[in-house]
């Protein structure tokens, strides 16, 4: 079978800064990777290269086969994708943004109520469904910009700091959500929680400096401390790339 | 196209959510009511037709029509939700378009609610309906070009300000190009470009519509015109992806 998400050698410049240096990874139904490293590691930037928003200096990305460059919009059809801070229309209200993006996605009558009632009811956002996306909390922000990227029900989810902003319940419902839908979807989410890797993750990646510096499962990678804390491993493996990269 | 027209759809109801709308439709017809009524001596010229009302609608639509292409895209870099509608399952043409044609259609209320002129001048006397008609395909028109130049200065930037300038100074100058100020120095100093000048006026052009004229070169300019500042908003939008 093919994978879901296969990427080559992708890579970004910036002029002359490299934010994203050869990575290649790719990722098979089932499967949940956790994106780790530091802040500016190049996590949002590949996320971005696979939804098709920034374009590659060099490699390629495939989403269920479709190529992100030369198909997109075939490519963001089997792509469900939370973008960084979950953006959304803030005069809209939340049922009105999620039957934009219904409608979008060429659902039509009664598959689209459908669509948006699944949606609305896997992200626990009844109460608020006729309100501003403005007047919402973070948390639930953040469940909207999720609703928005489950809709469609795609084979290929792609998180950026899905549970950013949540309270530790919230948190533990969006892992609970996670959990269910692995075995039917390829998934990425990217995280600075550490513990989170630990919860949903079947497979962790670290990437420093726009490298991939570790490609392991959760247990493999705390398996290299003694301790087997997986916080002095991605310690111990970032911080030299980030001092190189600064040097 | 149906991408296009959801995106289209959204857009227009975004104007109406909030203020924005309102304060334009009442800024317009204010100003556009207050330039006939007053600068243009409607009662006085004692003529039943709507010459003031078409004199002045290009330079109202100058000062206003950027005021509403400003936010089209400058806004959506500013809350990231660029980053939402061009993840969707749709092109780029199909999102500057779709923005586009809101704006339009926007544009198209204003336009239409300036009714009460057409029924006052019907009222006092018996004017020619169908010069009237041509004016306001005109003026349809000639908000269309400031809308696409608007658009794509808005996708330049995400601080609506300097969209709003940078738009009305690229239509100022399609709007200047067959004034004398323009024109007699270009024959003076480079004749060959005072023709092409000219031909690029938006407002000359405008004029013959606002005389009943319907001239297909006008027409064909005019879509061109468009056609060309939305290709300018697509590589633009386009170009910034590439980082």
């Amino acid at each position: 079978m093919a994978a879901l998400i296969e990427i080559a050698g992708l890579t970004k410049r910036f002029g002359g800064f490299t934010a994203v240096d050869d990575v290649s990874f790719r990722l098979d139904k089932g499967e949940v990777l956790g994106f780790l490293g530091p802040n500016g590691a190049g996590k949002t930037t590949t996320m971005r290269m696979l939804a098709g928003f920034v374009t590659p200096s060099a490699g390629t990305a495939a989403i269920a086969g479709h190529d992100v460059m030369e198909a997109p919009v075939a490519a963001r059809r089997v792509l469900g994708f939370l973008p960084e801070g979950a953006p959304t229309y803030p005069e809209m209200t939340v049922i009105g943004f999620l039957r934009f993006v219904a409608r979008i996605r060429g659902y039509a009558g009664a598959a689209l109520a459908r669509r948006v009632e699944d949606a609305v009811g896997l992200t626990q956002l009844e109460s608020v469904r006729l309100q501003t996306v403005e007047t919402l909390s973070k948390g639930f922000k953040r469940r909207v910009g999720l609703a928005q990227a489950l809709l469609h029900d795609p084979p290929v989810l792609v998180l950026d700091e899905p549970t950013d902003g949540l309270d530790p319940n919230q948190k533990h419902e969006v892992r609970t959500l996670i959990r269910r839908m692995a075995p039917e979807k390829a998934i990425v989410i990217s995280t600075h929680l550490l513990e989170e890797v630990d919860a949903v993750c079947t497979r962790a990646i670290i990437i420093a400096a726009g490298r991939v510096v570790a490609d392991d499962t959760p247990a493999g990678l705390a398996a290299r401390d003694p301790d087997g804390r997986l916080e002095e491993v991605f310690r111990a493996i970032t911080v030299p790339a980030s001092l190189k990269r600064a040097a | 196209m149906r991408a296009a027209l959801i995106i289209a759809r959204r857009e227009l109801d975004g104007y109406f959510a909030t203020p924005v709308a309102y304060v334009f439709i009442v800024i317009f017809l204010v100003l556009q009511g207050t330039l006939t009524f007053n600068a243009g001596d409607f009662f006085g010229r004692g003529q039943a037709d709507l010459v003031p009302f078409f004199n002045f609608l290009p330079w109202v639509f100058l000062l206003l029509v950027p005021a509403i292409s400003m936010r089209l895209w400058a806004e959506e870099r500013r809350l990231g939700t660029i980053e939402l509608l061009l993840t969707l399952p749709v092109t780029e043409g199909q999102a500057v378009v779709g923005k586009f044609l809101a704006a339009w259609a926007f544009c198209i209320i204003a336009l239409a609610l300036t009714f009460p002129f057409v029924i006052t001048v019907n009222i006092l006397g018996s004017p020619d309906n169908g010069v009237i008609a041509c004016g306001y395909l005109g003026g349809v028109l000639i908000s269309g070009a400031f809308l696409a130049v608007g658009a794509a200065t808005s996708a330049m930037t995400k601080n609506q300000v300097i969209a709003f300038v940078l738009g009305v100074a690229i239509s100022f100058v399609f709007a200047l190009s067959a004034y004398p100020v323009v024109t007699d120095f270009l024959d003076r100093n480079l004749p060959v470009l005072a023709e092409i000048a000219r031909g690029f006026s938006v407002i000359e052009r405008f004029q013959y519509f606002a005389q009943g004229l319907i001239r297909v070169p006008d027409l064909v300019f005019f879509a061109s015109f468009i056609g060309f500042w939305l290709f300018v908003n697509a590589v633009v939008v386009d170009h910034s992806k590439a980082g």
